[in-house]
């Protein structure tokens, strides 16, 4: 896979950070042809060059004004089918909307802030940030202009947050907005945040994709309950680099250049046009095969397919960026199988032996996460040990992986679990047998399959069982096969962090969580652990305002995590995308759309 | 006639609720629910996704679901997309043009290969031409179009690179260039669903044609005098197209509803990819009007063709 500047970049300031293998990357580099010692120096001169909070792309380009770029075509094999990100149903929505509109500040690739429409950071250091963690102030760009002409002013975003908050909208953005105890406008360009209760996570309110400003005087009449009739929901109107200019919901969505975007002779393209619909395979031989295509998006497509479709195609490439996503094993704390007052995997009826330390001990030595990850992610994914992973400063260095059956065996042997006639174990006349449970999706049905036969190797039956996805991922209480359920005693997928701060994410282990008939299974903690550690580290790290001491707390629940083998972390994943050979400019971040620098892109033969 | 036209359609009426009912109660028992994706994120509160589905009354029983449903369709309202938050009705008339232009193309092309196909090959059987004719037919109607699509898609497009495999409907262009793009990436849906067409129609053609070639009466029409051409095309012909009327009539309302799989490879926008987006994302709305739609459809062509019965043979009479 040919590497660009950009992307060597990254990597050799991963490696030089310790978060990337420091033998791979020299063996890729002098794999490339570069001599050993050019390499070495390569690393070592390398400083970390890209200041906080800014965008990380070298700015190779510098048009001198706006257009002339003619047309970027997208491909979405998910089609957007609306265009307001605050009644999105996924990634497509919150894409198709991030082209219009934009919020306060992007998050980078390393999850740090990128002031978009604000002038810039909050920070303690000049009293925008208060010391206590209560309030936060924003300042407004200037002379900023919505695509209808109308100013830009600190009422849009006090109505965004009114908007967002007011649950009679049924916005899905609403979880960023809802700690918020008011909004003060302190003049037509400046907004002060005062928060319910001290927030370190004071960034996601009106940062990312969640933070996307609405304008006041298009979208008032359309709060609560009007919101779903409105028909500014197919017809948006921002302040973003391109303007709407048809929507076809399923279909596609064509933008045009703004002639008044707000950053100097940006952005370079005339129309943009998001395609969505289709599959992964397709959309990729579009970008890289025909050309048809310029950029497509989430190629998750079966490793040797994309290496041959990489081989064969001469017009594009495939990209990876590093995502926060990490697929991983979640073993059952109550018995899936003893049915207790109406529900199954009650927290009435512990686990018969997945409650035993030293059996999940056993079953984490027996993944085998090498070849998981080198024969069926390929370049979408590495081994991981941890749960946590990004932003870096919540990775902990504590905890490590290994594939060891011996080390299975005897640790099952220790728990007092023998080997029956048929060679599975037994203990107490009870055979050890497991259901393994996961959505419908090749890779992982394969990965399915090396679980199983190493399991089966130390004397663990295993009954494989795939849910399609839409009912697996649903919400609804009366389907028991949901993953929220977990009627089985281990299942598999991929959980991410969906923001910079893990706080929210971690809360999927807090007791208070546990997901159960009483609360229709909407309850996060799936496994059904507890743990009075990791609760009371939950709560500091909610309120705790130092970044050094917040990173220590997360990343000792991460520790408690693997030490106690609630989960097995398996793959580390990686965000595929197809891009066209002359396309460029980007900085892909995990953290934020796709699109959060789209008026930085630009074509170059 | 009068009496029988309004026989039929009291008849319908019964028939199009008992439809509906099965559909509704099918849809509303299978699982998922349009807020999968929210599911996962850490972000959204599970509050959100419970209010969502309370706002949409997906918590509501099953009948009073339905009658609601029917209440507002009486009135016209198809309600509208969970996902899309717009009214169905909009979504689907944003389709219709696109899946008219396609596979009303392609049931053209189909009529206009398989009727002169079908007709020489029943009056010449066993001819070289008819040989060559079956074995294309035959052929053509065995292979699947998801098969002969990507099959199109790797020739003309991977291949040979003459033609775009991705429909679209935000061309940049206009006038005869606009027409021209958008035949060039009509021709492989349009030629895809059309050959497959063709075939299964040429198959129906000659067959009929060969039942009615033999009768008495165009022994007696030949005898007459009447030249060849008039024997095949005023008294085979026309008797033969009775079964052939029926067929098509059938078929017509899969006009509507679009190619599924023909449109989902090729990215057309039509009613078909509506259909199975909307099943994938649970926005049960949109799949009940589309499915329901299609069954009033058929319901009618139904009516139809038995009334072109009456054109085509005067001995059929309505009573």
């Amino acid at each position: 896979m040919p590497i660009d500047e950009q992307e060597l970049r990254h990597w050799v300031r991963r490696v030089v950070e310790g978060q990337a293998s420091r033998r791979q990357f020299m063996r890729t580099m002098v794999g490339l042809g570069l001599s050993a010692p050019l390499v070495a120096s390569l690393l070592a001169t390398y400083s970390t060059a890209a200041a906080p909070g800014a965008r990380s792309e070298p700015s190779a380009f510098t048009p001198t004004k706006r257009g002339g770029g003619g047309r970027l075509r997208l491909l979405w094999w998910q089609a957007p089918t609306i265009a307001n990100v605050h009644l999105s149903t996924g990634t497509k929505d919150n894409d198709a909307s991030r082209v219009v509109h934009e919020p306060l500040a992007g998050f980078n690739r390393d999850g740090e802030l990128v002031p978009v429409l604000a002038e810039a950071i909050p920070s303690f250091d000049d009293g925008s940030l208060a010391w206590d963690g209560t309030s936060v102030t924003w300042r407004l760009k200037k002379e900023v202009v919505w695509h209808d002409g109308k100013p830009f002013t600190a009422d849009d975003v006090v109505f965004t947050w009114e908007y967002a908050a007011d649950s009679a909208t049924g916005a899905v953005s609403s979880g960023s907005y809802q700690n918020i105890k008011h909004i003060d406008k302190l003049d037509e360009h400046t907004v002060k945040l005062t928060f319910v209760e001290p927030t370190p996570f004071w960034y996601d309110a009106f940062c990312g994709v969640r933070g996307q400003i609405l304008p006041k005087h298009l979208v008032a009449e359309y709060k609560g309950q009007n919101s779903r009739n409105s028909p500014y929901n197919l017809k948006p109107v921002g302040t973003g680099p391109y303007k709407m200019v048809e929507f076809k919901p399923g279909d596609a969505a064509l933008y045009e250049l703004n002639p008044h975007y707000h950053v100097p002779n940006r952005p370079f393209f005339d129309m943009v046009e998001l395609k969505g619909g289709g599959d992964a395979a397709s959309a990729a031989r579009a970008v890289i095969q025909t050309g048809e295509f310029d950029y497509a998006w989430n190629l998750q497509v079966e490793k040797d397919v994309l290496e041959r479709i990489e081989r064969q195609g001469t017009r594009g490439k495939v990209v990876i960026f590093p995502q926060a996503g990490i697929e991983h094993i979640q073993l059952n704390r109550t018995d899936p199988w003893a049915e207790v007052d109406g529900e199954r995997s009650s927290l009435k009826a512990p686990h018969p032996f997945l409650t035993d330390l030293l059996v999940r001990q056993a079953y984490n030595v027996a993944v085998d996460r090498r070849i998981i990850a080198e024969q069926l992610y390929g370049a979408a994914g590495q081994p991981t040990s941890n749960f946590i992973n990004s932003p870096k400063r919540f990775q902990s260095s504590n905890t490590s992986w290994e594939f060891s059956l011996e080390k299975a065996a005897q640790q099952l042997d220790q728990a007092g679990w023998t080997r029956g006639s048929d060679g599975v174990r037994v203990k107490d006349g009870r055979r050890m047998k497991i259901v393994y449970q996961t959505s419908v999706n090749p890779v992982r049905q394969k990965t399915q399959a090396v679980v199983k036969k190493a399991f089966e190797q130390v004397g663990i039956e295993v009954e494989l069982k795939a849910v399609n996805a839409g009912v697996y991922f649903s919400s609804d209480p009366a389907n028991p096969d949901t993953y929220a359920h977990f009627y089985t005693d281990i299942q598999m997928y991929t959980f991410g962090p969906g923001s910079p701060d893990p706080q929210a994410h971690l809360n999927r282990f807090v007791s208070w969580q546990i997901a159960q008939k009483a609360n229709n299974w909407s309850g996060r903690n799936i496994v059904r652990w507890s743990n009075a550690e990791y609760d009371r580290l939950w709560k500091q790290a909610e309120t705790e305002l130092d970044p050094t001491k917040r990173a220590a707390l997360i990343i000792r629940m991460n520790d408690l995590l693997i030490e106690d083998v609630v989960l097995i972390p398996v793959i580390w994943r990686n965000g595929v995308r197809g891009v066209s050979h002359t396309l460029h400019g980007m900085e892909l971040s995990d953290w934020d759309s796709d699109f959060w620098d789209l008026a930085y892109w630009y074509r170059q033969a | 006639m009068h009496k029988y036209l309004l026989r039929r359609v009291l008849v319908t009426i019964p028939t199009l609720v008992g439809i509906s009912v099965v559909l509704f109660t099918v849809l509303a028992l299978a699982p998922g629910d349009p807020f999968e994706e929210l599911a996962l994120n850490p972000n959204i509160p599970a509050e959100v996704r419970l209010n969502l589905r309370h706002q949409f009354g997906l918590d509501d029983p099953i009948p009073v679901r339905y009658l609601r449903w029917l209440t507002a369709m009486l009135r016209g309202d198809w309600g509208y997309s969970f996902v899309s938050r717009v009214n169905v009705d909009r979504l689907i008339l944003q389709r219709l043009p696109t899946t008219l232009f396609v596979l009303g193309t392609a049931y053209g092309l189909a009529l206009l290969i398989a009727l002169p196909v079908g007709v020489m090959s029943a009056v010449r059987p066993y001819s070289l031409f008819d040989q060559i004719a079956t074995t294309f037919a035959f052929v053509g109607y065995s292979l699947p179009t998801f098969f002969t699509g990507l099959l199109f898609i790797m020739l003309f497009s991977l291949y040979l690179d003459w033609l775009p495999f991705i429909y679209s409907t935000t061309i940049e262009a206009s006038g005869m260039r606009w027409v021209a793009e958008h035949l060039r990436q009509a021709a492989m849906p349009i030629a895809v669903l059309g050959l497959f067409e063709a075939a299964s129609l040429t198959r129906f053609v000659r067959a009929s044609m060969l039942d009615v070639i033999h009768q008495d009466f165009v022994t007696t029409a030949r005898a007459k005098g009447l030249t060849e051409l008039r024997t095949i095309l005023g008294h085979v012909l026309r008797n033969a197209l009775i079964p052939v009327v029926t067929i098509v009539a059938l078929q017509l309302p899969g006009i509507f509803t679009g190619a599924v799989i023909t449109e989902q490879i090729f990215r057309v926008p039509g009613i078909g990819s509506l259909l199975i987006s909307a099943i994938q994302s649970t926005d049960t709305p949109v799949v009940m009007a589309i499915t329901f739609v299609y069954s009033m459809l058929v319901v009618v062509f139904n009516l139809i063709a038995d009334i072109i019965y009456g054109f085509l043979d005067p001995r059929i009479t309505f009573s």
